[in-house]
């Protein structure tokens, strides 16, 4: 026979306002197996939980009920307290008579809480008394991360990880790390250089022992679970051998051949032999295969001809890299709109409507400009220039349905570099609303109106085209109830942040979750926002969502943070709530393996002696498995049970009712 | 090929060379607009409070008999196009307004029809290039302005001919024809439209924005391809001409005139005195005729 207790919780006037606990305790010592029972005001304080403890010893119960909150509250409470009282930790089951019972019910007389706390309680016991003991997971842990995306993101949790005294792996896809924070000019709120407070970061990374830099590299890939990821990784070929080449960028200036620098953004042209930006990390070159005529036509060569230490092989192939990881912290980034989207603003047929990100380009001292305002047309310092805000933000019919958060205040940086570049030039910003939130953003957006004399406009533009040389800007503007029509010299839009290009096919390599706009989703929007539904994957910075530097680096020390808690022990413990196959009854029809969502099943072969495989088994890794109980639904032979909530508890538990 | 046609009250009446230019060009690319038995005004307006139903009865009607003449239904009007295509998208997908529509005309129509602008039929069934090869009498040095309108193009979402802020349809035709295209800023702004009833001067204005804005980018002709926007154009361009210093006029024109003359049909039949402007003196200059 169990020795059951059953403990009733008052949680001050919470439950027993509805619920008279003292009648659900009573009711409840009549039942058979229930040798213990007690209601008390707290029982999730220090003398509820003693008398808990006490009440296990005295009574050598084999199994108790804290009928109380619900589990998610303080199930790891009285666990814990039972498991100290020396009872098996899962022999602790709670019943929600709070938010399930006693917050729901207003019956002042308290009749109906009560009778359903009783119900409640009594299926608990019906469970519990089938319960068996079970034991914590233990999963050895590979002490070292991998990092996707090279970024600002990705480079602060690659430094703060390594920092911490762990291995890194970082892959980036772009022959150099930076990211976009690589391209900007200044940043707000302080206008301090961007490559100036990144550069240095980016030395840090690849100097680093403890970092391992894939560049030009993308993760193909990814097998495993948390503690124990095997991923592979293509290393692209870069057709200059890594670790000969001294960059001395002779081979980039005997180069005869241009194409658009995308890093640039077709502002100007870069060799096909090339590095992205001068301060590129790793300051390799690499060949742009598809353009170069020694590697489509065998014709030229310069390169290999100017190369000192020999290091060019036109022959180079992808290589394909495995590594064994045991967190994964993914910082893959955002991109813009395509602007051409919007017809109304004339991008792609009007040269001197630029976007943001080409301005920045112009801004900035390493720019196609050297850091003066020209525009692209025919480099003439634009004496005005409007600047477009939402573009394709918060514009569900043409773009997306979100702000892009970072817009407000990088049209007030531009206006206040133009008006520091082009003495007397006039800026008109068009808005919907700004959105200055941030520590001392919003003086910055004032001193760019009150001191650089930004002209805002609230209202939308309807039309953008040239004439006589000039781009004519017409809108309106809704505070004087006016439509406005400016001549002006160039035109900056302020594009929408959208999910990079391939985040979702990323995203079901890793088995992580994203929403509708394909940004990943973090496990918990407030409390757990730099983990995924996957453990052992972490997320950080923009491939979540629009935001800006300081958030982004934040959240790549979040995750470092979160990757280093994990490798700080040996081995990790994991609840015991996964499900579990019947190796008797399965016969391999594999619809638990597509019904999970976790990824967790696996096929197992059963060989005789010789080696013959003769039967197929699925098998549930207890690494990856939630508990969620999803392929004990699909099963259609019952072959699949979840521990602590097995078919036969889940009945007896509806049979009590 | 021949094409369910609806001509629509304004093409029956002060627009007949629209109507006959139209007719006869497409003679001459082969196919046929064959003019619905039996067809009524398509309410000239589509209702935009969405509980007024009974402006949608009228092209509902129109919509039905067509179906019954077949599954595609072309237009040249572009506020007949409008409605229509409008109506159209409702009676598909409110079940709910299909019901109380079609209970009133005494009708089953579920919006299977495919509404296509003539503009459309020589885009996607004939082809622009089939177009190119049949001209005989290009009208090089030609340079046109396309003059759009709104009706032809938005809302976006229930119209979808082109794209509604950067369309090419108009332009990709012209040139097909030998012409010079000019694009100007005004080409899909709205003429004035009903408002010549009641307010001239806005009429006078809006019309004369876009007069003014297609010649100042050096257009030496205007292409329509609605009435309202035909007669509003028309209509204003004294008043224009009086108010503004150093304009002196510009002729306008259907597309399908236009297109007729391309293809070689004879000049006489265009209807080209009809028009308010004269084109002749442009097209003589040219030495297109």
């Amino acid at each position: 026979m169990p020795r059951i207790g059953v403990f009733v919780c008052q949680c001050g006037n919470n439950i027993a306002s509805t619920v008279d606990t003292k009648k659900v305790a009573g009711e409840m010592s009549k039942l058979p197996g229930v040798v213990f029972t007690c209601d008390y005001k707290f029982m999730c304080s220090s003398p509820g939980q003693e008398m808990l403890k006490q009440a296990i010893k005295e009574n050598k119960l084999d199994g108790v009920i804290v009928s109380a909150c619900s589990p998610h509250m303080h199930e790891k409470t009285f666990r814990k307290a039972s498991e100290a009282a020396g009872l098996n930790p899962y022999q602790c089951e709670i019943t929600n008579i709070r938010e399930q019972c006693s917050w729901v019910h207003h019956d002042k007389t308290r009749a109906t809480g009560t009778v359903k706390s009783i119900d409640l309680t009594r299926m608990t016991i019906e469970r519990l008394k089938r319960n068996k003991p079970l034991k914590k997971i233990k999963i050895p842990v590979r002490k070292k991360a991998l990092v996707i995306g090279g970024g600002i993101a990705g480079i602060q949790a690659a430094l703060d990880i390594a920092e911490g005294g762990r291995d890194v792996i970082l892959v980036e896809k772009e022959p150099s790390i930076g990211g976009n924070m690589a391209r900007l000019s200044e940043t707000f709120p302080t206008m301090d250089c961007s490559q100036c407070i990144l550069t240095p970061k980016m030395v840090e990374a690849e100097l680093n022992e403890r970092i391992t830099l894939y560049t030009y590299s993308e993760v193909e890939k990814v097998d495993g679970y948390i503690g124990n990821f095997t991923v592979q990784i293509r290393r692209k070929s870069k057709y200059v051998d890594e670790d000969r080449c001294t960059g001395c960028g002779e081979c980039i200036e005997k180069c005869p051949f241009k194409v658009e620098s995308q890093f640039e953004l077709n502002l100007t042209k870069r060799k096909v032999i090339y590095t992205p930006f001068p301060q590129s990390v790793p300051n390799v070159p690499v060949i742009d295969a598809p353009n170069c005529p020694k590697i489509q036509k065998d014709k030229c060569g310069a390169c290999a001809i100017a190369c000192g230490p020999k290091c060019i092989d036109f022959k180079m192939q992808d290589k394909i890299v495995t590594e064994e990881v045991g967190a994964i912290v993914v910082a893959t980034g955002y991109q813009l709109m395509p602007n051409e989207r919007f017809g109304e603003y004339g991008y792609g047929r009007i040269k001197d409507v630029i976007s943001g990100m080409q301005f920045e380009r112009l801004a900035s001292s390493s720019g196609p400009t050297g850091g003066e305002i020209r525009r692209p047309s025919d480099g003439k310092v634009p004496q005005s220039v409007v600047f477009i805000q939402c573009v394709g933000s918060r514009d569900e019919k043409k773009g997306v349905s979100y702000c892009s958060k970072v817009c407000c205040m990088y049209t007030a940086k531009h206006t206040m570099l133009y008006s520091h570049k082009v003495h007397g030039g006039q800026a008109y910003v068009f808005y919907m609303d700004i959105r200055s939130g941030g520590k001392r953003y919003e003086e910055f957006v004032r001193k760019a109106i009150e001191h650089d004399n930004a002209m805002y406009l609230r209202g939308r533009v309807s039309r953008v085209y040239e004439k006589d040389g000039r781009v004519v800007v017409q809108g309106a503007d809704t505070l004087s109830g006016s439509q406005v029509e400016i001549e002006a010299d160039m035109v900056v839009l302020a594009t929408a942040i959208v999910s990079r290009e391939g985040a979702d096919t990323l995203a079901q390599r890793l088995g992580i979750g994203y929403d509708k706009d394909k940004f990943y989703n973090e496990y918990h929007p407030k409390l757990r926002p730099v983990e995924t539904v996957t453990a052992g994957i972490f997320l950080a910075g923009t491939c979540m969502g629009p935001m800006d530097i300081p958030e982004s680096v934040a959240q790549g020390s979040a995750a470092a943070s979160k990757v280093l808690a994990l490798f700080s022990a040996d081995e990790m413990a994991r609840e015991p709530i996964t499900s579990v196959v019947n190796r008797a009854t399965c016969n391999a029809c594999w619809d638990c393996l597509t019904a999970c969502p976790y990824s967790a099943i696996e096929r197992e072969s059963v060989k005789d002696r010789q080696g013959n495989i003769v039967r197929w088994l699925a098998k549930v890794n207890e690494g990856v498995c939630q508990g969620c109980g999803v392929c004990v639904a699909a099963c259609r032979s019952k072959s699949i049970d979840l521990r602590g909530y097995t078919d036969e508890q889940v009945y007896a538990a509806i049979n009590a009712f | 090929m021949k094409i369910p046609y609806y001509p629509g009250c304004t093409l029956n009446t002060v627009a007949k060379h629209f109507d006959a230019s139209a007719r006869d060009a497409a003679v001459s690319m082969g196919f046929e607009m064959e003019e619905l038995a039996q067809w009524n005004c398509c309410g000239a307006t589509f209702p935009l409070t969405p509980d007024n139903l009974i402006g949608l009865t009228a092209p509902a009607k129109v919509l039905s008999n067509a179906r019954k003449a077949g599954d595609t239904l072309t237009t040249l009007c572009s506020v007949c196009y409008n409605v229509l295509k409008r109506t159209n998208k409702v009676m598909k997908d409110s079940k709910e307004k299909r019901a109380v529509v079609n209970g009133f005309i005494e009708e089953e129509y579920d919006g299977s029809l495919n509404i296509i602008h003539y503009l459309e039929v020589l885009r996607d069934r004939v082809g622009f290039v089939k177009v190119k090869e049949a001209v005989k009498r290009p009208l090089k040095g030609v340079k046109a302005g396309c003059y759009y309108g709104c009706m032809l193009l938005r809302p976006f979402e229930d119209i979808g001919i082109d794209n509604a802020e950067r369309p090419t349809v108009f332009e990709d035709l012209l040139r097909a024809l030998g012409a010079e295209v000019v694009d100007f800023p005004n080409k899909i702004e709205c003429c004035g439209a009903h408002l010549a009833m009641n307010n001239e001067d806005v009429v006078v204005r809006l019309s004369g924005n876009v007069m003014t804005s297609a010649v100042g980018m050096g257009a030496e002709l205007i292409v329509t391809s609605c009435p309202l926007c035909q007669y509003n154009l028309e209509k204003s361009q004294p008043k224009v001409s009086e108010r503004t210093a150093g304009y002196a006029g510009v002729p306008i024109a259907y597309f399908t005139q236009i297109l007729g003359l391309a293809l070689g049909q004879p000049v006489e039949g265009l209807g080209f005195e009809k028009n308010a402007t004269d084109i002749m003196p442009l097209l003589q200059k040219k030495g297109i005729v």
